[in-house]
């Protein structure tokens, strides 16, 4: 068993009345790729956004590689290696492609208070952001704007720029959403290669991508995972077929 | 087909070489560089005077440009740092320190120093309210000279001697004053140049483009926003050294709200994020200005729908019109 990199003990979080977490424990070995699925309002990109650091939970705890991480603000956790992309495509459209990477890699490369060298021409930030753009699948799209890339393109991109940091865990909010079938195909094929390299959680609907690539599924149901496994027993639990999946798994 | 479309990579280089801007930039430079040897032909001292206006204020746009277009921070308090540097001659001068050495570094310091103290309050919001914030401090300094009774209050001061470098330029000779503050001018926009093609200047255009993205990749913007912001106040506050240099007087109608607004007028008229952009909107602003209140007392009648129709149908202001470069 691979030693725990990220580890969540008791994570609540309320907005009012609704409670999005809700004494939430999980534990991810380095290199898992761990789905989180649930329905709509179930606390999923809540989760998320508690562990990057946007979202400030009520009480719990995190731990990253046995560092408590739960104060950090967000550009902290993403120099440790926690990199996150965004459920809503979230980039800079008036750069091009490769500028969108050099600054996830100028990220983590140093403090930026550096005022007299040319940024574009620098071959240490150039140099891994091509590499990243080429293991995402955009080699040939790095001098396009952000603003002329197709919906599947960017989020290759917002891939290419998680993995540009050299991260040691992403956390993918439905990467997915709104691709073509093709499209989902070949992120489905990335993720696949990237997966034991990286631990990665994965946020996603299309149960499909999820069954083809997870280790090990949790259920998020109001706040509460309700089932933890691998996906052949997640696929024969009741309860969560009553709660989740219902006619959809019939059908599968 | 590799041999044969080795020519065409040569062709497209010396092309680029050649771009509209840089044609446009050299064409302004020339053009200014020239001023003097035209008033001292013609006479026409006037053209001097309103040029040396021309190029300070056109120090103060640049350091707009480099918040406002580059890092997206609309300050409608810029004024204030040119009042700033402008007491601190004028104070200075009142109370014997005659040394331009002494002088513009204090008026570059303290025109630093109140960015850091405004920009890490301001800093914290976002569009509406930061707009306000620097609104209401630059008010404030405002009020503030307005209740200096020993430095002429509300009436303002005259400024007797000009700042002092000793031997090294007299800047009671106009023409020698006028090159000074254009070399200024030229340095300052190879220093924006610079920074905003930097890494540093990649985090400030990328928190402009979507702040939370980059803290999300790593980047503290906070810290990088504060300093940006200082750069600018200290450029603009020096631009007020200057200004108080060659009108010979300070009151606090400089940093009157209104003049905050002209100063944004001129970096939207020439073309935000464009180096050159500040530049060519000081002098169509403060020619049109002067050339309109000589054909009519209601100036400002003609230069508003101008300016609104720039807004709405040039993105890229003048400069973007004259390159085909548009913005947004």
């Amino acid at each position: 068993m691979a030693e725990v990199l990220l580890e969540i003990e008791d994570l609540t979080k309320r907005f009012g009345g609704v409670v999005a977490a809700d004494g939430i424990s999980l534990a991810l070995p380095a290199g898992e790729l761990h789905a989180i699925i649930g329905p709509n309002g179930a606390g999923k990109s809540t989760l998320i956004g508690q562990l990057s650091g946007e979202v400030a939970p009520d009480s719990g705890r995190i731990y990253f590689d046995g560092q408590e991480i739960t104060q950090l603000p967000v550009y902290r956790r993403s120099q440790l290696g926690l990199a996150r992309s965004f459920q809503v495509t979230t980039l800079f459209p008036d750069f091009t492609a490769l500028d969108n990477v050099a600054l996830s890699v100028q990220a983590h490369s140093g403090h930026s208070f550096r005022f007299w060298k040319n940024a574009r021409k620098e071959t240490e930030l150039r140099g891994p952001a091509h590499a990243a753009l080429a293991r995402a699948g955009l080699a040939e799209r790095e001098a396009t704007l952000v603003a002329d890339l197709s919906h599947g393109e960017r989020r290759q991109l917002e891939i290419a720029m998680a993995l540009a940091g050299r991260p040691r865990m992403l956390l993918l909010d439905e990467p997915m959403a709104g691709m073509g079938s093709e499209e989902s195909a070949r992120l489905v094929s990335l993720l696949r290669a990237l997966k034991g390299d990286l631990t990665i959680m994965l946020i996603e609907h299309d149960i499909d991508a999820v069954f083809a690539l997870a280790d090990r599924i949790s259920v998020l149901v109001y706040g509460r995972i309700i089932a933890n496994g691998d996906p052949a027993a997640i696929r024969s639990d009741a309860s969560v077929r009553e709660a989740y999946l219902g006619e959809g798994m019939a059908d599968a | 087909m590799s041999p044969a479309s080795k020519p065409a990579v040569t062709t497209g280089w010396s092309i680029g070489i050649v771009t509209p801007s840089l044609g446009l930039n050299v064409a302004v430079i020339v053009i200014l560089a020239a001023v003097p040897a035209y008033a001292a032909l013609t006479g026409n001292t006037f053209a001097l005077t309103l040029f040396t206006r021309v190029v300070i204020l056109a120090i103060a746009a640049l350091s707009l440009n480099l918040i406002m277009g580059f890092g997206g921070m609309v300050s409608f308090g810029h004024a204030a740092y040119l009042g700033i540097g402008g007491y601190a001659v004028g104070i200075l001068a009142k109370e014997g320190v005659g040394s331009g050495f002494v002088q513009l570094p204090i008026a570059i310091a303290a025109a630093a120093l109140y960015a850091l103290i405004v920009g890490a309050l301001s800093l914290r919001t976002r569009g509406v309210y930061f707009i306000m914030i620097t609104l209401a401090f630059a008010q404030m300094i405002y009020y503030v000279a307005i209740g200096l009774d020993r430095y002429g209050g509300d009436d303002g001061l005259t400024i007797y001697h000009r700042s002092q470098f000793g031997g090294v330029i007299d800047l009671n000779n106009r023409t020698a004053f006028y090159y000074l503050c254009f070399a200024l001018l030229l340095a300052a926009i190879y220093l924006v140049w610079r920074v905003v093609n930097s890494r540093f200047g990649m985090v400030i255009q990328g928190a402009r483009s979507n702040d939370r993205r980059m803290r999300a990749i790593g980047f503290p913007t906070f810290r990088y926003r504060l300093v940006c912001f200082v750069i600018a106040g200290a450029m603009c506050g020096l631009a007020g050294a200057l200004l108080a240099n060659h009108t010979n007087f300070i009151s606090p109608a400089m940093m009157h709200w209104t003049r905050s607004g002209d100063l944004i007028v001129m970096v939207v008229l020439g073309g935000m994020q464009a180096m050159f952009g500040p530049l060519i909107g000081a002098v169509t602003f403060l020619i049109l200005e002067e050339g309109l209140s000589r054909l009519t007392e209601y100036s400002n009648l003609i230069l508003g729908p101008l300016l609104l129709g720039v807004a709405v149908s040039m993105h890229g202001g003048i400069y973007g019109l004259m390159t085909g470069r548009r913005n947004g």
